[in-house]
């Protein structure tokens, strides 16, 4: 009975994974994008952006933390 | 700059969001394309803006039993980026419902305007902008701090019948609401893909620190404002 259970339901993942694995071959990604390797430039202006914003934060942070030891 | 650690730690996250979250292998669904990488950016705006509000109405009531002024400027520097977390989430929703509501699903705009996830969340920030309109009005400090308190916790309140009880009560084209046939049930955050996990909690804790990051130096620089204030 077990038994039957246990395959039965192997069958079904099997099932599954081989539908879902079917269509997902017909979503369209950007492939090309990732095939020449443009996608590095996208990152590489995020993560610039991403740097000025931080550097510009801690810049401000420590303008205050100069203040705040000037008050005391 | 104070205690650092955690602020390198919210830029490391950030960084292995945006290498990871554009690199790394993604689930391929319909409709939702390679836009599901909008989940680290988008989803984690109302992460924070969750988080930032929790902390602002914990605040809130710190005032209401201690009546110390400090925790009235916490709750209210809280609440502001909160808010500000929420419109850009807003914004980003409204670029993304753009191309997979309206272009690829072809829902019509009056469907897209009925969107009970878009109004629940637009009412739900402008009640926290009565909350900076309400402050604003007073003259009078402690008497500001108050009812601003008191009305903090009723703008806490209301978040979660207009953002999480309703949206997921009747149907929505936003995923994560039952009975949506048109959502893209991968996003359900019971089944969402290890592969997406992997990078999005990362994300809701870089952005989420971002925040607190910016919420601490404006709350730094009232502190500094209000001291000037009482030495003159």
């Amino acid at each position: 009975m077990y038994k039957r259970i246990i395959s039965l339901i192997f069958v079904t993942i099997f099932l599954l994974t081989a539908v879902t694995g079917f269509a997902q071959d017909k979503v369209e990604m950007a492939d090309a994008m990732r095939s020449n390797g443009k996608i590095y430039v996208v990152v590489a202006v995020c993560v610039t952006l991403l740097i000025g914003l931080f550097i510009y934060v801690a810049l401000v942070d420590k303008k205050i933390s100069r203040f705040e030891k000037n008050k005391d | 700059m104070r205690k650092s650690w955690w602020k390198i730690l919210s830029f490391v996250l950030l960084a292995y969001t945006i290498i990871g979250g554009f690199l790394l292998d993604v689930p391929r669904l319909h409709i939702l394309n390679e836009t599901i990488r909008n989940l680290y950016f988008h989803v984690c705006m109302w992460f924070g803006m969750m988080i930032l509000f929790i902390i602002s109405v914990v605040y809130s009531i710190k005032y209401l039993r201690t009546s110390n002024h400090r925790n009235d400027i916490f709750a209210s520097e809280f609440a502001a980026i909160g808010s500000f977390f929420g419109i850009l989430g807003y914004a980003t929703g409204v670029i993304w419902a753009n191309y997979t509501w309206l272009t690829d699903q072809n829902q019509s705009l009056g469907n897209v305007l009925k969107e009970p996830k878009l109004i629940g969340a637009a009412i739900a920030l402008l009640i926290y902008g009565a909350y900076f309109v309400l402050r604003g009005s007073f003259t009078d400090i402690d008497k500001r701090a108050r009812v601003s308190a008191v009305y903090n916790i009723f703008a806490f309140a209301m978040l979660f019948p207009s953002i999480w009880i309703i949206p997921r009560l009747v149907g929505s084209l936003h995923p994560g609401a039952p009975g949506s046939d048109s959502g893209n049930p991968a996003l359900n955050f019971n089944d969402i893909d290890s592969r997406l996990r992997m990078i999005f909690y990362p994300a809701i804790i870089g952005w989420t620190l971002l925040g607190i990051w910016i919420a601490t130096i404006k709350i730094r620089l009232q502190l500094l404002k209000d001291k000037t204030l009482i030495n003159v």
